[in-house]
């Protein structure tokens, strides 16, 4: 049995981006190849878009007319991810990635060329409705930016001079789909300049990146010379710990989702990868799937699981068609599917899900929301993913290198996976490493490393500040470089972004700031409207408007999102500024102002629009 | 020894948190022996001579002699108040600022269904400019306390003179804690 | 429910309760009042405002979404947890666009009974006057979205009692809205007498010509503060 295809590789490409089909028929194609499963909406609306467009009202209707279900709730998903389009949008839409480090290696003035020569803001369309222009968040290319997506296509290491020759070539390009935002029809993107992605890796380790090749089911068969128990107890024994970020002890998490009584249990495989600054996952999706496949293989035979599905995020679209390959070549080797090496009634499918540009659909509970069709809002804990998970039955959501590990802890043994890194942070760690650096790239480091002997290695001993787990993480200052990188210290779940002196430590909390606004899923009061309100308090901050009350209140209500948010995002949000206002307090004392009280805004800010319309000064005497 | 001094002021308001001070009744005369009005539109003083010891403010900012007074008000205080939902919250005001200052201009002054034969914004140099929106009075100087309800009731008021006059702590009791 | 009632405590009362019960359902039985927006007893639990957030065993915690468990030591009526309560009203009220002084649901408003509770007197932020409709298409209903705080109530009533599914969201972060099935009030299904109507806690749902009927000084929350019912059965029980 093959792994079931994504809905738009069946589709014909259509000559001219879906004008020619008819809704009726596109939505009829797009529900059956989902099987009619309500659960598969993801897949129904991205293969609709990617014949009509859009998605219209008319659209969202037939489909939920066709499913069966209030059409309020097609909209409602529709709505929430950034990579569905409601509105008709440009033939190539661009997503220039945005985040501190691309920032800083000048994606401001790529932006500039790319509005330029296109006349039009982020934001907006051209009139010709070829082109929409955007920014998006860190697209998983932090070692290589200033990067862009245009449609599905990455594009890397971009310069202000490279927006003509991209959007001459793109104009040039008439065939519609030539560069599908959805994986399916093959086409690559039309020869345009910069569209390569540089091999990350810098440093190979002892554990994961090794010297040969790997070796596609070793793990598996190792696991099959055991009872599933005891895979879980080799599991437990090398004391490996989640990679995904909150480093939970991924043997209990099996035992715990293994003991729970159910119909069927899932292992789903967590490549979503929006932190921002990691990569790590992409560099082990790209080179080494079969390690991970064959981690979630084991999964599967130790949690009784027959079904397994990786959630990939929307901007890793461009590995849709390696990682089908590699599938094709598992099943081919009877590595997936029926009977595994020959394993009478170990049965395990794998299917890949495509995620639409939602950083909240990383959260374990958001992604299994999504992977049913919803909008990637997480769920109350308890009950865990492991009791009740994907369509209410226990699941195991593990993180790409977690699964990788997994392999090779089956393949080696607990005892020699256990035997690095430090007592409660076992093996090594990849870490992308970003930002004002030499080498920037991915490295496999044994646990316990400092932050000094990761700058050494990375060339960036000077650093001034590192942020340690992306923005969800904490901002590191130098007196802090001794600090071990391991879960009892320094946690990360691999974004290691470093600034050089000189960067305005809190233009980078201003842009984390903007992230996690622009990221809150909207479901709880204190994340949505308090991450909005943060940006307000530190946009104050940086016009020199603060006072000491102010940095209080900032704290204050900084803390108030972290405690009373519902899930680790809005709980994290305030991070970059309470561990900031913690390590960098001097960014905070330089601007703040010694008078008692300071307004929001200033009168002549306010009056503004007032002079233009009437054309007048205000009252001199009234100067603010 | 000379007896605290009082001020008023409405801002982008109706008038009615004073209409509502008025209410007090018979109570103005217990005030008169423990206040003497200074600035304020009951006694018609328009200028601060010194220092005042509670000033009370009605309404939000909405142009920029609303923020110049404001700003007086608040130099001249020991005790500044905002009172009633205007001046902590914009108020009915406020409204204007769900359209934005162009549209609101526009309908009001030029396409407005009740634009009769080609409008004009009115610009004589008396005016004073408007703000971008109505602000609440907070967003511009400090402000000490704050009367909610809409206005305030005369109660409200009364028991709130005098805490701030005698020094107790201000404490509306649930029945007059109101925003209408 | 089967299975044997055990207690808790909540602000050191033990608080009996039975498996299957929430913290807020166990101390609403008890004569515990939590503070609560966007829970109510008819409707599955979602945890949207957080206004519910107790201190159980030492973490942050929704009440209306935590089960209640045996020996469960839980925080409720404490210094920091109204400060952290009065902040998400404050944000509920600088989100949307609350004109109370001439709001049908003034007096009768869950919200607005909440910032009295809470002593709040104005959000120490700036409001964010959004620009949001008001659609007034149904003969006999309107919505007004500037008074809407995403509590859900409406969308799970229409779905769970109603059997309509009237509403939904739209949008993430501060962008989410609520949504009418068909766009407005008078393509959906809705009618007056709908559970979704009902159960608006603030003034965003509402039933045309009902308004303003009942005089000042005897509305819901007048006399009394919201939650004087549910502490009135334990000091009842007291006497
Ligand atoms: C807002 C948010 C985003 C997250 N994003 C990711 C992600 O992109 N990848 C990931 O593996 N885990 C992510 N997580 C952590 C997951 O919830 C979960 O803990 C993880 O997938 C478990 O796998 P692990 O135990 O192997 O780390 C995120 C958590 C939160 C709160
Ligand atoms: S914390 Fe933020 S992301 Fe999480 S549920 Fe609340 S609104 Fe959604
Ligand atoms: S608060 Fe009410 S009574 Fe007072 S000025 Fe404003 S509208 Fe008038
Ligand atoms: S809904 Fe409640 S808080 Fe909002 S305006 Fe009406 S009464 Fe006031
Ligand atoms: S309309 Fe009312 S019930 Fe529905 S979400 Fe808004 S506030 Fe809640
Ligand atoms: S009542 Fe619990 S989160 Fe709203």
């Amino acid at each position: 049995m093959l792994p079931s295809e994504p809905p738009a590789a069946d589709l014909p490409p259509s000559p001219t981006g879906g004008a020619g089909a008819g809704i009726a028929e596109v939505v009829a194609d797009a529900v059956a190849v989902a099987g009619g499963a309500r659960t598969r909406l993801m897949d129904i609306v991205q293969a609709a878009q990617q014949r009509l467009g859009h998605l219209s009202e008319e659209t969202m209707g037939a489909i939920a007319e066709r499913l069966g279900i209030p059409p309020v709730e097609v909209a409602d998903m529709v709505s929430f991810y950034a990579f569905l389009n409601r509105t008709p949008k440009g033939r190539y839409h661009i997503r220039l990635s945005r985040s501190p480090v691309s920032l800083l290696k000048g994606a401001g003035e790529v932006a500039a060329a790319f509005r330029q020569v296109l006349g039009i803001a982020m934001g907006e369309t051209s009139a010709d409705g070829d082109f929409t222009l955007e920014w998006t968040n860190d697209i998983g290319m932090a070692d290589q930016e200033p990067s862009a997506l245009i449609n599905g296509t990455v594009l890397t290491q971009l310069a202000p001079g490279d927006a003509a020759t991209i959007v001459g070539r793109l104009r040039a390009h008439h065939a519609p789909n030539a560069l599908p935002l959805f994986p399916g029809t093959g086409v690559a993107g039309s020869g345009l300049p910069h569209a390569q992605i540089r091999p990350s890796l810098v440093a190979p380790g002892a554990v994961l990146f090794r010297e040969e090749p790997p070796l596609p089911g070793a793990g598996i068969r190792a696991a099959l010379a055991l009872e599933p128990d005891d895979v879980v107890r080799q599991i437990s024994a090398a004391r490996l710990r989640g990679r995904g970020g909150a480093g939970f002890p991924t043997g209990l998490k099996w035992k715990l989702c293994r003991q729970s009584p159910a119909e069927g249990r899932y292992v789903i495989c967590n490549a979503d990868e929006g932190e921002p600054g990691t990569f790590k996952d992409r560099v082990l999706l790209s080179e080494m799937p079969h390690l991970m496949f064959d981690g979630m293989t084991i999964a599967g035979y130790a949690l009784g699981a027959r079904e397994g599905v990786v959630y990939l995020r929307g901007e890793y679209a461009y590995l849709w068609d390696s990682l089908h390959k590699a599938l094709r070549a598992r099943y081919a080797q009877g590595l997936a599917g029926k009977d595994i090496l020959g394993r009478a009634g170990f049965d395990f499918d794998i299917r890949i899900q495509l995620g639409a540009g939602a950083y909240i659909c990383g959260e374990e509970s958001a992604l299994v929301e999504s992977l049913e069709g919803k909008r990637g809002s997480p769920r109350d804990r308890p009950p865990f993913p492991t009791i009740r998970g994907h369509l209410q039955q226990p699941t195991a959501v593990d993180n790409v290198e977690t699964f990788a590990c997994a392999a090779r802890i089956l393949e080696d043994g607990p005892e020699a996976f256990a035997r690095l890194g430090t007592a409660e942070s076992t093996g090594t760690k990849l870490l992308s490493v970003s930002g004002d650096c030499p080498r920037p790239g991915v490295y496999e480091v044994p646990f316990g490393l400092t932050v000094n002997a990761l700058l050494d290695l990375v060339g960036a001993p000077e650093a001034a500040f590192v942020q340690m787990g992306g923005p969800s993480g904490q901002c590191v200052a130098p007196k802090d470089y001794g600090r071990r990188i391991a879960f009892e210290d320094l946690p990360t779940g691999g974004s290691v972004m470093v600034f050089a002196p000189g960067r305005d430590v809190l233009a980078v909390v201003r842009e984390f700031a903007d992230f996690f606004a622009g990221e809150s899923c909207g479901w709880c009061t204190p994340c949505r409207v308090g991450t909005t309100l943060l940006k307000d308090e530190l946009d104050k901050l940086l016009s020199d408007r603060a006072t000491l009350a102010d940095i209080r209140a900032l704290e204050g209500l900084a803390q108030t999102i972290a405690r009373t948010s519902r899930c680790g995002l809005g709980q994290t949000a305030p991070n970059p500024i309470l561990s900031t206002m913690r390590n960098l307090p001097e960014a905070y004392e330089a601007r703040l102002r010694p008078d008692p009280f300071l307004p929001w805004v200033s009168l002549n800010e306010a009056l503004k629009p007032a002079i233009a319309i009437q054309g007048r000064e205000p009252v001199p005497e009234d100067q603010a | 020894m000379a007896k605290p001094k009082l001020a008023t002021c409405a801002l982008a308001g109706c008038f009615g948190c004073h209409m509502s001070f008025l209410d007090i009744d018979e109570r103005l005369v217990e005030l008169i022996d423990l206040v003497d009005l200074d600035v304020s539109p009951l006694d018609d003083k328009k200028s601060f001579t010194g220092m005042v010891d509670v000033g009370l403010v009605e309404g939000g900012c909405a142009d920029e002699r609303h923020v110049k007074v404001l700003r007086e008000f608040r130099e001249r205080s020991r005790i500044l108040v905002a009172v009633g939902a205007c001046a902590i919250s914009g108020g009915v005001p406020a409204l204007r600022n769900l359209a934005g200052l162009d549209e609101c201009l526009r309908v009001a002054y030029l396409d407005g269904p009740t634009v009769e034969g080609g409008g004009v914004i009115p610009n004589d140099p008396e005016l004073p400019l408007l703000l971008d929106k109505v602000y609440p009075v907070q967003e511009f100087v400090k402000i000490d306390h704050f009367l909610p309800g809409c206005p305030p009731s005369a109660e409200t008021i009364w028991a709130a003179l005098k805490a701030l006059l005698t020094g107790a702590d201000l404490n509306l009791p649930y029945p007059l804690f109101k925003y209408e | 429910m089967s299975g044997e009632r055990f207690t808790f405590t909540v602000d050191g009362v033990r608080v009996e309760a039975e498996p299957g019960q929430t913290v807020i359902e166990a101390c609403d039985a008890a004569g515990i009042y939590i503070p609560r927006l966007c829970h109510h007893p008819e409707l599955p639990p979602v945890g949207h405002c957080r206004v519910c957030t107790c201190i159980i065993d030492g973490r942050p915690t929704s009440a209306c979404v935590m089960p209640a468990a045996k020996g469960m030591v839980v925080e409720n009526d404490t210094p920091a947890l109204t400060a952290e309560r009065r902040t998400l009203i404050e944000m509920l009220f600088a989100e949307g666009n609350h004109f109370c002084q001439f709001c049908e649901a003034s007096g009768d408003c869950e919200l607005q009974a909440l910032g009295y509770l809470f002593g709040m007197v104005a959000p120490a932020f700036p409001h964010l006057w959004p620009k949001r409709p008001v659609d007034a298409s149904h003969p006999d209903i309107y919505i007004d979205h500037n008074r809407c705080i995403l509590c859900s109530r409406c969308v799970r009533a229409s779905r769970t009692l109603d059997g309509k599914a009237v509403f939904g969201f739209e949008g993430r972060g501060i962008d989410m809205h609520l949504a009418v099935a068909g766009g407005h009030l008078d393509e959906s299904a809705i009618a007056a007498a709908d559970k979704a109507v009902e159960m608006c806690p603030v003034g965003c749902i509402v039933v045309k010509r009902t308004g303003y009927r009942t005089p000042y000084g005897r509305r819901r929350y007048d006399a009394a503060p919201i939650g004087s019912d549910i502490t009135a059965k334990r000091l009842g029980a007291k006497d």
